[in-house]
């Protein structure tokens, strides 16, 4: 089940937003209820659900509703209408006691200007949340050290908020958030205050860090790049409203109407689409068949090498023509001529890293997954076929 | 038109309020007394020369020779030109008037910060208080608490508690959205938020308000002298009304003393806080 589920949650900013609720649900555009009747519609009936341990980036240009929408997400901002189930329990519903509960200990924030209390330490900025709590102080000092670790601060706690660079701030604002061991994290445009050298390395960071931890992200950020860098999924907002929802490549190859085409026609498509997107179907043999065979093979299917598996598809070794041929002369057997040092990616490989392996290899280049299995090739056409906008997608295939 | 009869109607508020709150007002009179005496007796305890220590020393604890050496050298010469006890009933009524403002001016300040129709209605008040001259509020003042000490203090806290409501409201109200959203965002009570993040980071502005009201009730003690408070002030009034320009300047000289020293220890007080975290 999905951890948050969002169903048509809306938030209308007015004297009367009731009464813009019910103009947008008789098809009022946005701009004609805030003209006519003075009401903001900041979140336009937005649905989602999150998976657990997924990231989902809520990507939006500034007055999008974006903001508002992960602020609808924990209440700090009341909904005008809709469901937000955590574990299937409707956030609306709870008291202020269960509402600061779950702030407590299931949905902690991660903020823009970093928001680190000034007049505290970093190791107490870290341990706020817990002291809310009356965790005990020895407790929630172990908790704030190990989260302080975790971000890479050790030997910073005694610091003041103001002492450190703008990345360690944000180090120590998403230290704060980890040390509850919340199971969501919402993070406000958390790296857009940040130069776009130390951005990137806290992208990185957070990926290595959700593939420790993992938590469920959501990820607010007006940064395509980032969006694209970081998301499993994205969802695309436009005046309050989700315009697509998908994983960075089907919004970048099946984007769902013109603005988003719009939004993504000048991303580099060589820092998105991977390796899995752009290899073919290998030709493959197994160790035990002769040279002749192979080269009777390479020359039905037109190719100058064949790859040479195991019975579980492991990738072993590849072999070229001329050698086969040579092979065959002088009588000798596959694992003679077999090259076992091709080179051989990642099925995540992103596209702008293939170029260089590729282009100084001979051989082609084998995709192969964590155990070693045989799943594509790349050949060098193919790459650039895909960085021209072709998206063959039926040429792919998993199992090779 | 006739003239609309506003005097009258004030006087019989008074009158009534008078008669009704008798008793309240002499709570109120018997606590104020007694906490002034009790300053008063605090600080004539020790002999002069070793209260001047003990101040000399905080003023060196707070960081500052200067005011170390202006405060020894200044309280020598009140003590040397015989006004000492006057001073010392000048300082225990600033004091219990700065604590009352600080009791009843914080939250006030905090009310004003948190709800709107409260500031809407504590704002003009202390327009009112700040801008009506001193002299008129005395009036009812020794209506409700007779002559004394008590109606000198009441007069002080009415002319200094607004700086220490409008500054406190205006420093929590300056503590950034994105604070205490996050405050929220870990499931802080409002008490929580209240007294870990608000209040601490309004102190510098809620200390410049307090330092304000001292000031404010310093200046003051001249005026509720008028109405029989003892000290300082007394000594200037009785040498401006006989003309005694030489004693006039000695009990003037005294007060500026106090008064600068008073704010300039206020004012380190926090400061030495804010270094020593």
């Amino acid at each position: 089940m999905a951890i948050l589920q969002v169903n048509k949650v809306s938030k209308l900013f007015g004297a009367n937003p009731e009464q813009g609720l019910q103009l947008l649900e008789q098809g009022w555009s946005k701009a004609r209820i805030a003209k006519e009747k003075n009401i903001t519609v900041g979140v336009n009936r937005v649905s989602f659900d999150i998976q657990e341990g997924e990231i989902f980036v809520i990507m939006g240009l500034s007055g999008s509703g974006k903001s508002t929408l992960v602020r609808l997400l924990n209440r700090l901002i009341e909904p005008t209408s809709g469901e937000i189930l955590i574990h299937g329990k409707d956030l609306r519903k709870m008291n202020k006691e269960q509402l600061r509960e779950v702030r407590r200990k299931k949905i902690s924030m991660v903020f823009q200007k970093f928001a680190l209390f000034p007049h505290r330490t970093v190791v107490d900025n870290v341990e706020y949340g817990l002291e809310i709590q009356k965790v005990d102080k020895s407790k929630r000092r172990e908790a704030a050290m190990k989260s302080l670790e975790l971000v890479g601060l050790k030997g910073w706690e005694e610091k003041m908020p103001d002492q450190l660079s703008g990345g360690m701030q944000q180090r120590v604002g998403l230290a704060r958030a980890l040390a509850n061991d919340p199971e969501i994290l919402l993070m406000d445009e958390a790296f857009s205050a940040l130069d776009p050298l130390i951005r990137r390395d806290m992208q990185d960071e957070l990926i290595e860090l959700q593939d420790k931890m993992k938590k469920t992200i959501v990820f607010i950020t007006h940064d395509l790049d980032e969006a694209l860098r970081i998301g499993d999924r994205i969802a695309l907002m436009k005046d309050g409203s989700i315009v697509q929802i998908g994983t960075p490549e089907e919004i970048l190859t099946q984007p769902a109407n013109d603005y988003v085409e719009r939004f993504v026609e000048d991303v580099d498509l060589s820092k998105v689409l991977t390796a899995s997107r752009v290899m073919r179907r290998p030709e493959t043999i197994t160790m035990d068949r002769g040279p002749r065979v192979a080269l009777e093979l390479m020359r039905e299917r037109g190719i100058s090498n064949l790859f040479v598996i195991d019975r579980s598809k492991k990738l072993l070794g590849v072999i070229t023509a001329e050698d086969a041929s040579d092979a065959m002369k002088n009588n000798r057997k596959l694992a003679d001529i077999l090259i076992t040092d091709g080179p051989s990616v990642g099925p995540d490989t992103l596209l702008n890293e293939l170029f260089e392996i590729t282009s100084m290899s001979k051989v082609p280049l084998a995709v192969v997954d964590d155990t070693g299995r045989l799943m594509g090739v790349i050949v060098r056409g193919a790459v650039l076929g895909a960085l021209a906008g072709e998206t063959k997608n039926e040429e792919v295939t998993q199992d090779a | 038109m006739p003239k609309i009869p506003l005097a009258s109607w004030v006087d019989s508020l008074v009158d009534w309020m008078g008669d009704v709150f008798s008793g309240f007002f002499d709570a109120i009179s018997f606590i104020i007394e007694n906490v002034v005496q009790l300053f008063t007796d605090l600080f004539m305890l020790p002999h002069p020369y070793l209260f001047i220590v003990i101040l000399a020393v905080i003023a060196y604890l707070l960081g500052r020779l200067p005011l170390t050496l202006f405060t020894a050298i200044g309280f020598l010469l009140i003590d040397n030109l015989g006004y000492w006890s006057q001073t010392m009933s000048t300082l225990s009524l600033v004091i219990t008037a700065a604590l009352i403002s600080v009791i009843l001016g914080v939250p006030l300040g905090i009310w004003a910060a948190y709800s709107k129709s409260a500031s809407r209605v504590i704002i003009p008040v202390l327009d009112f208080m700040q801008t009506m001259p001193a002299f008129v509020y005395l009036l009812p003042a020794v209506t409700f608490f007779s002559l004394g000490v008590v109606p000198g203090v009441i007069a002080s806290v009415i002319f200094a508690i607004p700086p220490t409501i409008r500054l406190t409201r205006l420093g929590i109200n300056q503590v950034s959205g994105e604070l205490t959203e996050a405050a929220d965002a870990f499931g802080s009570t409002s008490g929580q938020k209240l007294f870990k993040v608000q209040l601490p980071l309004a102190m510098p502005t809620l200390m410049a308000g307090i330092n304000q009201t001292i000031m404010l009730s310093l200046s003051m003690v001249v005026i509720a002298s008028m109405i029989g408070a003892q000290g300082i002030g007394a000594e200037v009034y009785r040498a401006v009304t006989q003309l005694q320009i030489g004693k006039g300047f000695e009990a003037g000289l005294a007060v500026v003393i106090l008064a600068i020293v008073l704010d300039r220890f206020t004012q380190n007080i926090f400061k030495s806080k804010k270094r020593g975290a």
